[in-house]
C-alpha cells in the first residue's frame, strides 16, 4: 500500500504541478488572444518555432496561429537583466515573489482532477492530497499569497509599490471574508468538506447549479438554487478580488501606480508575479468548478453508465475537467475586458456593505431552505418572513454606514 | 459666476443591483469577439482587415494605393525620355543632405558619347538609406530634376551594406519620368 501510495503521490504531484503551469501559459496565450478578439485586433499570432537560431535554414512556422508565444514570453523573461534596485530590502524583495507564486501552486494540492483510479483494488482520488477539509485548506494557504504581494511593496522602498502592497492587505482581508461565509451554505448542502466526496455527490445528484438528473428533479433542490446562485456571484466575484483580477486589480493599478506592488521587480522575479496572478486564476476556476458545476463528472447522469477506476474513465473526467477550467478561465478574460476598474472606496463598500452582509442573510435563507421539509410550510413562511425583515434591518444599517458626511475630506 | 449644482442622477433598483450592466456589457464585448472573429467587425472592410478584426497585417497585405502621387518616401534617380541619366554629378544634393546620406563619384562622360555635351554624369551615385532622413531636399536643390522621392517605403536589408542603395538601385526605383524640363535636347 505504502509503495503504491508513495509513487501515485509522486507521480501525481508532478503532472498535476505541469498541468497548471502549462495551464498558466494557456491563459497568457488565451488572455492575449481573446482580449485581442474582443477589442478587434489580431493579438500574437506569427510566433514560429525559431530554428534558425539553431543553425537551420528556416524557422519553423506551424499553423497554429502563434500558440508558441508564451514560450517566447518565458524565454524573454529569463533573458532579461534582472535589475535589483540598491534601495530595496534585498531579503524581502528576493523572497516576495516566491512567496506568490508557492500558495498558488499548493492550493492545487487539493482539487480533484479526476474521478478516482483503480489499481491492484486500491482506489487513488485524483488529487495530491485527498484532505478532508478541502476548502478550507485553500481559503488558508490562498490568504498567504498576500505576504508576497505586501512584502513586494515594501521591501520596494518606493511609494507606488507600497501603496499597491498596502491595498492588497485591505482588499484581501475585506473578500476574504465573503469568500468564506460564500460557501458555508454549499458546505450545508453536501454535509462534507471533502472536495472529491463534493464532485461525487454532484455527479449523482446534479451539479450545484444545473440540478437536471439524480435526486436534482425534486423540488427542493430548485428552490435552494436560489441562496446557491447568490453564493455563486459572491463567490465568483470575491475569487476575482482574491486573484487580483480586473474589476479588482487594485493592487497594481497601472493608472494610478505605475505597476502597483511589482512596479521596482524585473526579469524573472516580475514573471513570478504574472506566474503566481494566473496560477491563483487557475485554481479560482478549478475550485468554482469543482464546487458549482460537478468538478470532472460530465453530468446528465453518463457518468453512472461509465466503468468507474478504469484508466480511460479517469483521463476522460481529467479532459472534462480541464475544459470546464478553460471556460471559466474565458470567462475570467471576458470579464477582465468588460467591467471597469473598481474605485477603492467602491471596492471596500462593496466587500464590507454589500457581499459581507449578502453572505451572512444567504447562510441563513440556505438554512431555512435545506430545513423547509422537516419544519413544514408554514415554518418556512414565518423564517421567510422574519429574514426578510432582518435583511431590511440590515440594508437600513448598511445605507447609514455607507453615508458620508458632506464636508468628508476623502 | 452663479453656481451651477450637478445632481446626481438617482439610479433605479435595477441600476443598483450592477448585474444587470454587466451582463449587458459582457454580452457587448462577446458580440465583439464574435463578429470579428468572422471578420465583420466595424469598418473591417474599409480598413482592408485581415478577417480577424479590422487589424490589416502588415507585410502581407499592403495599402499601396492609398499612397497619394506625391508621397514622398526613398529617394530615387530618374531618366528621361531617351533613357538618358538626368543627373549631371552636379553633387549639390550631396552638399545639402542633412545627414549626409548621399555619395557621390562623379565621372566625365566620353566624347564620343551621344550626349557628350552634358559632360558629366555619376560615376557612383550612392544612397545609405540607414541615414536617410527623407527630408526632400535632394529633391529640391537639385537643377536637373533629376533626383525624386518615390512613393516606395520598404526599404529592409540583412545588412548595413544592403541599405546602400547604388545607382543601379536609384534607377531601377526611379524609373523613366516624363514631361519635365529639358535643357539638354530638342525634346523641350
Amino acid at each position: 500500500m505504502d509503495t503504491v501510495f508513495l509513487i501515485a503521490a509522486a507521480l501525481k504531484i508532478g503532472v498535476f504541478i505541469g498541468i497548471t503551469m502549462s495551464f498558466v501559459s494557456v491563459c497568457v496565450i488565451f488572455e492575449r488572444r481573446f482580449s485581442a478578439i474582443i477589442q478587434d485586433r489580431v493579438g500574437p499570432n506569427r510566433t514560429m518555432v525559431p530554428l534558425s537560431i539553431l543553425g537551420f535554414k528556416k524557422d519553423l512556422a506551424l499553423p497554429i496561429g502563434g500558440l508558441t508565444q508564451p514560450v517566447a514570453d518565458g524565454l524573454k523573461f529569463i533573458l532579461k537583466e534582472d535589475f535589483t534596485p540598491s534601495y530595496v530590502r534585498k531579503f524581502f524583495f528576493w523572497i516576495a515573489p516566491a512567496l506568490v507564486v508557492v500558495p498558488a501552486l499548493l492550493t492545487m494540492a487539493v482539487i480533484p482532477f479526476g474521478s478516482p483510479l483503480e489499481l491492484d483494488g486500491h482506489y487513488i482520488p485524483m488529487a495530491v492530497a485527498d484532505l478532508n477539509v478541502g476548502p478550507l485548506f485553500i481559503f488558508a494557504i490562498a490568504s498567504l499569497s498576500v505576504y508576497g504581494i505586501t512584502l513586494a511593496g515594501w521591501a520596494s522602498n518606493s511609494k507606488y509599490p507600497f501603496f499597491g502592497g498596502v491595498r492588497s492587505c485591505a482588499q484581501m482581508i475585506s473578500y476574504e471574508i465573503a469568500l468564506g461565509l460564500s460557501i458555508i451554505p454549499v458546505l450545508m448542502m453536501f454535509g462534507t468538506l471533502n472536495l472529491g466526496h463534493i464532485v461525487e455527490y454532484q455527479t449523482h445528484h446534479g451539479w450545484l447549479l444545473l440540478p437536471l438528473w439524480g435526486e436534482g428533479l425534486e423540488l427542493q433542490r430548485w428552490i435552494l438554487l436560489i441562496p446557491m446562485a447568490i453564493a455563486f456571484v459572491i463567490f465568483t466575484t470575491s475569487i476575482f478580488a482574491e486573484t487580483n483580477r480586473m474589476p479588482f486589480d487594485l493592487p497594481e493599478c497601472e493608472t494610478e501606480l505605475v505597476g502597483g506592488y511589482h512596479t521596482e521587480y524585473s526579469s524573472m522575479k516580475f514573471a513570478l508575479f504574472f506566474m503566481g496572478e494566473y496560477a491563483a486564476m487557475v485554481v479560482g476556476s478549478a475550485l468554482i468548478v469543482t464546487l458549482f458545476f460537478g468538478g470532472w463528472s460530465l453530468g446528465f447522469g453518463i457518468d453512472q453508465m461509465l466503468p468507474m477506476g478504469e484508466w480511460w474513465v479517469s483521463l476522460l473526467h481529467i479532459a472534462v475537467f480541464l475544459a470546464k477550467v478553460t471556460f471559466f478561465i474565458l470567462f475570467f478574460i471576458l470579464v477582465r475586458w468588460t467591467v471597469p476598474r473598481f474605485r477603492y472606496d467602491q471596492l471596500m463598500n462593496l466587500g464590507w456593505i454589500v457581499f459581507f452582509e449578502a453572505a451572512l442573510i444567504n447562510v441563513f435563507l440556505a438554512a431555512l431552505v435545506i430545513a423547509r421539509p422537516s419544519i413544514g410550510t408554514g415554518g418556512f413562511l414565518g423564517g421567510l418572513a422574519i429574514l426578510f425583515v432582518v435583511t431590511i434591518l440590515l440594508i437600513k444599517i448598511a445605507k447609514s454606514a455607507a453615508h458620508r458626511p458632506s464636508h468628508s475630506t476623502i | 459666476m452663479a453656481t451651477i449644482k450637478v445632481e446626481r442622477p438617482k439610479l433605479s433598483a435595477g441600476e443598483k443591483i450592477y448585474f444587470g450592466a454587466i451582463f449587458k456589457g459582457m454580452l457587448i464585448t462577446l458580440r465583439h469577439a464574435y463578429r470579428s472573429l468572422l471578420g465583420k467587425s466595424t469598418g473591417a472592410s474599409d480598413l482592408n482587415s485581415s478577417g480577424i478584426g479590422i487589424t490589416m497585417q502588415y507585410p502581407e497585405q499592403k495599402w499601396d494605393h492609398q499612397l497619394p502621387e506625391y508621397y514622398r518616401g526613398t529617394p530615387a534617380l530618374v531618366t528621361d525620355e531617351q533613357d538618358r541619366e538626368r543627373c549631371v554629378s552636379c553633387q549639390l544634393c550631396e552638399f545639402i543632405c542633412p545627414p549626409k546620406a548621399i555619395k557621390i563619384t562623379p565621372g566625365e562622360i566620353p566624347s564620343d558619347d551621344e550626349w557628350a555635351k552634358v559632360e558629366k554624369r555619376p560615376k557612383e551615385f550612392n544612397i545609405d538609406m540607414i541615414r536617410c532622413i527623407y527630408c526632400g531636399m535632394c529633391e529640391e536643390v537639385c537643377p536637373e530634376q533629376a533626383i525624386y522621392l518615390r512613393p516606395d517605403y520598404v526599404v529592409t536589408g540583412n545588412s548595413r551594406k544592403d541599405m546602400v542603395h547604388d545607382k543601379n538601385r536609384l534607377y531601377e526605383i526611379g524609373g523613366k519620368r516624363v514631361g519635365l524640363v529639358n535643357k539638354w535636347n530638342d525634346l523641350k
